[in-house]
């Protein structure tokens, strides 16, 4: 009997499904796995993974599948453990702020639930209109609104989860402070599917914040812009969000590509074609949103702005775009590279001075976008994915890396053109606790079954 | 005649830097908690390269070892179950960076929590987690507890602050892991080691983030005749979606002992107070506190006072912080739980909690992290009377029974140690803690690091020690 026909008895022959049409949709870099399994609870994932775990079946889970092309493409794929039916609110206490969802429910709909209750999760992140939470999860994606919430690993309060031998495994709870037991969860974040199948994830919800507001200032150079973010940063104020952009991520909001992240047209006047901005949100009663006003006002005038825009009305579409950052520039250029640069704050300014550098001296035209925090999102757009193009991408991006390890930091490519993944350093500079990482992996996924070779050094 | 591994621990630290005699580790067998445990010899190591030495002898004499910050813990973590080394991270002290640009320092473990604090006050940061012990307790050991303290309600506990982490793994590596810019690549390792209570490697360097601290703090007290009032409060703060910086209650019983020791003008008369701060933008941090009153005055808040300057704030946290000191001049001995349940729970939980008492003939005092759900239910009694003792334990294991099956957990920031390793199974079948263990297993694979603690041993309740004497004063979370 073969694996599938063993696991449709488990699961029903609706949910293993093995032709090629749908097979396509799951491939990643070319490779496509044989079967689509789609469990609709644990017990399930449970019997898939003993099944794949006995025949040495590698398996790759899958959300809405906008990123499964993230990190390397995987050594084997034999079976998709399609996790979008397990779409649940298994548990939600408004109340106590506290929620349990299956990772198959997606964050538009999750969103929908929690803005009821006049709550949120500080998860905007790209591919927003298809993701899943799980996806989300399990990607490590980042959000602008970290400038104030932090990233997942800050919210997220517990889960549950089936190793690659499978066993149904869990770690954490749902209360918002607990120290019971180790945190295996904080683990599986931005792992993609390489530690565990996550079959429940528990957080802490936050009030949607009311009377947002938008503050856009425009500067001729990157200096100025990160001076205004320094100036912030010694401030009193604490905005949600800090996020700037380089000249030329007008157009492409403004472009077809753009379209596609809002409904709305991107309002006109915000962004230039020649300057950087600085956008910042924040929000507050009338008296803390005119004081955020008045400080960021004298900021721009002391730091050099040229213009400044506040919005309101106009920011749901412009904050759209902010969070599809990625998929627009993805979107913008047959072969998008995006390198995601992490340096403390103050090395900023030369990370975004090399890869100016570079992305001229490699003649690969590029937009950048910088987050208050410390980290640098740039998107190489060359005009063909030809080998050419792949030459200047690969030598350019090799020397934004060296220029981030010699900063201090790290710089990784979560996304290019599948092709060129063994061509770039895709991980960025291999670091000494990648050791300790493998054990990590051998731990929770002994048979390496589970998206084998996706994760750093080929793990 | 010295021992070999006393031999090569004095060769390697110094004579002056071991301890062995009885006389000397007796303050080594006891940390903030009920347990106790001798060492076989206490050690000072001032250099990362002593603890690379120290874990490679203590594999050589196949021989226990424990970190140890500054012995306040809750939950025996930093005790010698199976005895062995203790390594007291006392001389390792040192601020070894900071960048007050990016709000970062690297410390060696035996920085004080609140010296660090005082270290980047002058240019208006402060390391964020304040557990109660603060004046005394290390960064190492809040990075193997990971400790909250009053005020993580609003900004974390101590894993939300950690970046970076040197350490020195059993087998004697020296391995940096994360980084001090955000977002390390690969799985988070800090994550995972921050928490671990001391059970996957020693810490000999630490990057934190550092604060900025508000130009406003409001701090209220708002006084209540009956517990449940000041629950529904919680709850209601809760539920409007308002995070105050702290939230804090202490029940009547809690508060006289409190007020006749720190005389902070606490009402005597009253069933419970909370303890409120709001904090962040001047123009927000007065809203706040006038929304944080009105919830309070709408269940029936008797008086709601706002302290008027940072003297009047500094006496009501004299009396929030020194509560556990004053309890302990009524009582000789008394045991701390830590549960923690849905802030939906509070009102439920506090009358059973009564309940459970009056059940035992226990005096409970309730004096906890109300805003995050975080219990402290105090029992009282008496450490000479064993039968006493094994009753304070039934009553303590129903109330975090409660606890549990309100969707809870058994410590929010005391860690498990071997204090609660018992009570794992209650929250983890032995398939999940499987999983957890094989994390110790691959980072600390002889167990001589640090052993039989966090999962539970198979010798049962008969293995708790009776109690110290608890010294009034003593810091507490």
């Amino acid at each position: 009997m073969s694996g599938a026909s063993q696991i449709a008895n488990i699961l029903g022959t609706n949910n293993v499904k093995t032709d090629m049409d749908l097979l396509a949709a799951y491939a990643i870099a070319g490779k496509t796995p044989s079967e689509v399994v789609s469990p609709s609870n644990a017990a399930e994932v449970v019997e898939i993974v003993r099944h794949a775990a006995s025949a040495k079946r590698a398996i790759v889970a899958a959300g809405a599948r906008t990123k499964l092309s993230m990190g390397l493409p995987p050594s084997r794929y034999d079976v998709a453990i399609d996790m979008t039916r397990m779409d649940r609110v298994i548990a939600y206490d408004p109340g106590d702020l506290t929620l349990g969802v299956e990772p198959g429910i997606t964050l538009a709909k999750l969103s929908r639930v929690l803005a009821e209750h006049g709550q949120m999760l500080p998860l905007g992140v790209p591919f927003g209109a298809h993701t899943t939470v799980g996806g989300t999860i399990a990607s490590g994606v980042d959000a602008p609104q970290r400038q104030l919430y932090g990233t997942a690993r800050d919210f997220l309060l517990g889960a549950e989860f089936v190793t690659g031998d499978g066993v149904l495994a869990k770690s954490g709870g749902r209360v918002v402070k607990n120290v019971t037991g180790y945190d295996l969860h904080k683990l599986l974040i931005g792992s993609l599917g390489t530690l565990g199948i996550i079959t429940k994830l528990n957080f802490k919800t936050f009030p949607l914040p009311l009377n947002v507001r938008g503050f856009i200032a425009r500067f001729r150079s990157y200096e100025a812009a990160l001076d205004m973010r320094d100036r912030i940063a010694r401030s009193p104020l604490l905005p949600m969000t800090l996020d700037i952009f380089s000249p030329g991520v007008g157009r492409l909001f403004a472009s077809a590509a753009g379209a596609g992240a809002a409904r709305e047209p991107m309002p006109e006047g915000i962004l230039s074609d020649d300057e950087w901005a600085l956008t910042t949100g924040y929000s507050g009663n009338e008296s803390a949103l005119a004081r955020y006003e008045a400080e960021l006002r004298k900021m721009t005038a002391e730091s050099g702005a040229t213009a400044i825009t506040i919005a309101s009305d106009t920011l749901p579409a412009a904050w759209a775009r902010k969070r599809e950052f990625i998929p627009i520039a993805i979107a913008s250029s047959p072969a998008t590279t995006v390198l995601k640069i992490g340096v403390v704050p103050s090395k900023l300014k030369l990370a975004l001075r090399a890869a100016g550098d570079s992305g001229q001296k490699h003649e690969l035209p590029g937009v950048a976008m910088a987050r208050g925090v410390g980290v640098l999102y740039i998107a190489l757009l060359p005009t063909d994915a030809g080998v050419e193009s792949k030459r200047r991408v690969a030598n350019c991006v090799g020397a934004i890396q060296s220029a981030a390890t010699e900063l201090g930091g790290h710089a990784t490519v979560p996304w290019c053109p599948d092709a060129w993944k063994n061509d770039l350093n895709i991980w960025g500079a291999a670091t000494p606790d990648w050791e300790e990482m493998r054990k990590v992996k051998n731990a929770f996924d002994p048979g390496g079954i589970l998206s084998p070779g996706r994760y750093v050094g080929g793990m | 005649m010295d021992s070999p591994l006393l031999r090569d621990l004095k060769s390697l630290v110094g004579a002056d830097s071991v301890l062995h005699r009885p006389e000397d580790l007796l303050l080594y067998e006891y940390d903030g908690s009920v347990e106790v445990a001798r060492p076989t010899c206490v050690v000072f190591p001032s250099t990362t390269e002593h603890v690379v030495e120290l874990m490679r002898l203590a594999k050589k004499h196949d021989t226990p070892i424990v970190g140890r910050g500054a012995g306040t813990g809750l939950s025996g973590g930093a005790l010698a179950r199976k005895g062995g080394i203790v390594a007291v991270f006392s001389k390792m002290n040192r601020i070894l960076a900071l960048d007050i640009e990016d709000q970062r320092a690297v410390v060696q473990p035996g920085v004080v929590n609140s010296d660090l604090s005082a270290a980047v006050a002058n240019v208006g940061l402060h390391f964020a987690p304040d557990p109660s012990s603060q004046k005394a307790c290390t960064i190492g050991g809040n990075v193997a507890e990971n400790s909250g303290g009053p005020h993580t309600l609003a900004y974390g506990v101590t894993t939300n602050h950690v970046l970076a982490l040197q350490l020195v793994l059993p087998s004697g590596e020296l391995v940096r892991i994360g980084s001090s810019a955000v977002d390390a690549p690969g799985y988070d390792l800090t994550g995972l080691l921050v928490g671990s209570e001391g059970t996957l490697a020693l810490v000999t360097e630490i990057t934190v983030k550092l604060t900025r601290v508000p130009e406003c703090v409001k701090t209220l007290l708002a006084i209540f005749d009956t517990v449940d009032d000041s629950m529904e409060t919680v709850a209601d703060i809760t539920a409007r979606g308002i995070t105050p910086a702290a939230c804090e209650m202490l029940d009547g019983w809690t508060l006289r002992a409190v007020e006749d020791y720190v005389h902070a003008g606490f009402p005597r008369d009253c069933a419970a107070v909370l303890l409120l701060e709001v904090d962040g933008l001047r123009e927000a941090a007065e809203q706040q506190a006038i929304d944080v009153a009105d919830v309070c005055r709408a269940h029936n808040a008797r008086e709601v006072r706002v302290a008027k300057d940072a003297r009047e704030r500094d006496l009501l946290w004299k009396g929030r912080k020194n509560a556990f000191g004053a309890v302990g001049r009524l009582s000789s001995t008394y045991y701390v739980q830590d549960g923690v349940i849905p802030r939906t729970k509070l009102p439920a939980t506090l009358r059973q909690i009564d309940t459970i008492g009056k059940k035992y003939g226990f005096q409970i005092g309730n004096i906890f992290h109300a805003g995050d759900g975080n219990l402290h239910p105090l029992i009282l009694f008496d450490q000479r009377d064993p039968e006493q003792f094994r009753r304070v334990l039934a009553a303590s294991d129903e109330i975090i029974q409660f606890c549990i099956d309100q969707g809870g957990s058994i410590t929010g920031e005391h860690g498990v140690g071997m204090e609660k390793d018992r009570l794992m199974p209650l929250l983890f079948s032995d398939a999940e803690l499987e999983v957890m263990a094989r994390m110790r297993n691959a980072f600390n694979p002889t167990g001589l690091l640090n052993p039989e603690k966090i999962f539970p041993s198979k010798k049962g309740c008969g293995e708790i020690h009776s109690a110290p004497l608890a010294a009034p004063g003593r810091p507490h979370a």
